[in-house]
């Protein structure tokens, strides 16, 4: 696919950016949750164009043995984007970018998983980015979590991800590809809400101390909204699934 | 795949030992919660290279090498130069380090310094170009750890910018299809000075420059890159724990004053 040309505008004179949205507009967000037969636990989201497939396996035995701990589960995170997820073919090898996000999105769900129940095994989270759009590290994250509740192991609670940017020198939330590309800053941020820890935190770009903090702030709120849909998604799945084995013990009590 | 590393073995005494020090406003090695420990930097060590630098940040030894050669840009910038930022975390710096292809520890400390460096644009990557979209020179940064004591990133970071500012380069120009240099050396132009500052969290309390006793008891640990005109051009939040959002707040106004000091030393190094 032909890149799409650099838009003359970020942000309008009326203060709306490019897909329509206000600086403090999140993107629509679609989440699912246990949609994979094999997978123990699996998640979709799509948040803009995004749209990344999370599956979790586990805990089972850690292979190769070696990488087990004694007193803890091993969490093992795969960050991946599809060839055909971008404009450009991305080369199937693995990245350093990928390798880099792996490990931060792994540290991000390590202080909520309660790995101490599982020595001696490991839990795999598997993100692949079917189709990327700026942020997929975050909505990664928000899917990977769901994906962990549905496997049904053990969590504090979920985590919820979302990052601002700068553009045209406004701080805006949750940065398309274009936004992202064309901005200044682009600042990832996860957030574990009741432990009130911020557990995934990157930037790149030029920000002046006052525009972190306000930044963080913004995308703070974000998580707490992205927070409530995943509790929804959730709900959704396993509420419809209680009320089925109720009514099966109404029957049979009646029987 | 990235997975929960295995730590090596700490002692719960002497892990209950740093904890308790820093709980208690001291250090390991008796130092404030906010100050680094010894920082000594030379430059100019490897004559081959364009330029280089040796920094030593107390127990941790850092080497990094920079050499100008000429390439191809990238098909995406027609118009500028190439940095490339590579790290070595070899055997010899310390028992956790293996021989083999980049551990992901070190592919983060390349990307770390890389960012911060390219998103304050330091190196001037236009006045790299030869011929555009053909002929560039790319500049290559290698981070080379000798010795790990503890807070690699900011001793890389201050050894990387020390090494660019005290480059000797030959200056090519196109005639015709050859490259050909002009006479003498000459310095690279570096528009900007970022400099990493890393802190730990341990137990409640944030320190900065964490020494190795201390990263391995850490919940979390932060890097803020900060340009010469106090604003935050990189960050990486690394550990698997986190950070409040006051406790963010007040490293990143801590990062600026940290910052300002250690790039007046690099800058006054790199002079010699």
């Amino acid at each position: 696919m032909p890149e799409p040309k650099q838009p003359e505008k970020l942000i309008d004179d009326k203060g709306i950016r490019i897909d329509g949205r206000r600086l403090d507009q999140l993107r629509p967000i679609k989440l699912e949750v246990g949609i994979l037969d094999k997978a123990d636990g699996s998640a979709y989201i799509e948040q803009g164009k995004n749209k990344i497939l999370v599956g979790v396996y586990g805990p089972r035995e850690a292979h190769p043995k070696h990488i087990s701990l004694p007193d803890r589960a091993v969490l093992r995170c795969r960050y991946r984007m599809a060839p055909f997820s971008v404009d450009e073919r991305k080369n199937p090898a693995p990245s350093r970018r990928e390798m880099e996000l792996s490990k931060v999105i792994r540290e991000s769900l390590e202080s909520v998983v309660l790995t101490d129940l599982y020595p001696r095994t490991t839990i795999d989270v598997f993100i692949e980015v079917l189709q990327s759009d700026g942020g997929s590290r975050c909505a990664g994250i928000t899917a990977a979590s769901l994906a962990l509740a549905d496997a049904g192991i053990p969590m504090r609670e979920l985590v919820a991800a979302c990052a601002v940017g700068k553009i045209q020198g406004h701080m805006a939330l949750d940065l398309s590809d274009a936004e992202d590309k064309y901005g200044e800053a682009d600042l990832p941020v996860a957030w574990v809400p009741n432990a009130n820890l911020v557990t995934l935190l990157q930037m790149d770009g030029i920000l002046t101390t006052d525009e972190f903090e306000k930044g963080l702030t913004m995308a703070l709120d974000a998580c707490k909204t992205i927070h409530g849909m995943q509790q929804e998604a959730l709900k959704k799945k396993y509420l419809v699934i209680k009320e089925v084995a109720e009514e099966r013990e109404e029957t049979e009590v009646v029987a | 795949m990235s997975f929960t590393p295995q730590l090596p073995p700490v002692a719960k005494l002497e892990q209950k030992t740093v904890v308790d020090l820093v709980a208690n406003g001291k250090r390991i090695d008796d130092r404030p919660a906010d100050s680094y420990r010894p920082l000594t930097i030379q430059v100019g060590l490897i004559e081959k290279a364009n330029g280089s630098a040796q920094v030593h940040l107390g127990k941790s030894k850092v080497l990094v090498g920079v050499k100008v050669e000429t390439g191809t840009p990238f098909p995406d910038t027609p118009d500028e130069g190439v940095l490339t930022v590579n790290a070595e975390l070899g055997p010899l710096a310390s028992p956790l380090f293996e021989t083999g292809p980049p551990s992901e520890q070190a592919i983060e400390l390349a990307r770390v310094i890389d960012r911060g460096i390219r998103e304050s644009k330091a190196v001037d990557m236009k006045s790299l170009v030869l011929l555009k979209g053909k002929k560039v020179q790319v500049v290559f940064v290698d981070i080379y750890i000798l010795d790990h004591d503890g807070n690699l990133i900011d001793a890389a970071s201050i050894a990387a910018l020390a090494a660019l500012a005290s480059v000797k380069m030959l200056k090519a120009e196109l005639k015709g299809d050859e490259v050909v240099y002009k006479p003498g050396l000459h310095p690279l132009p570096l528009n900007n000075h970022p400099v990493a500052v890393t802190f730990a969290k341990v137990g409640k309390t944030i320190v900065v420059d964490p020494v190795l006793e201390e990263e391995q008891v850490m919940n979390a640990r932060l890097t803020v890159t900060i340009e010469k005109n106090g604003n935050i051009c990189a960050m990486q939040k690394g550990g698997l724990s986190g950070f409040t959002q006051d406790e963010l707040k007040t490293v990143v106004h801590l990062a600026v004053q940290k910052a300002a000091e250690n790039r007046a030393k690099i800058l006054a190094a790199a002079k010699g």
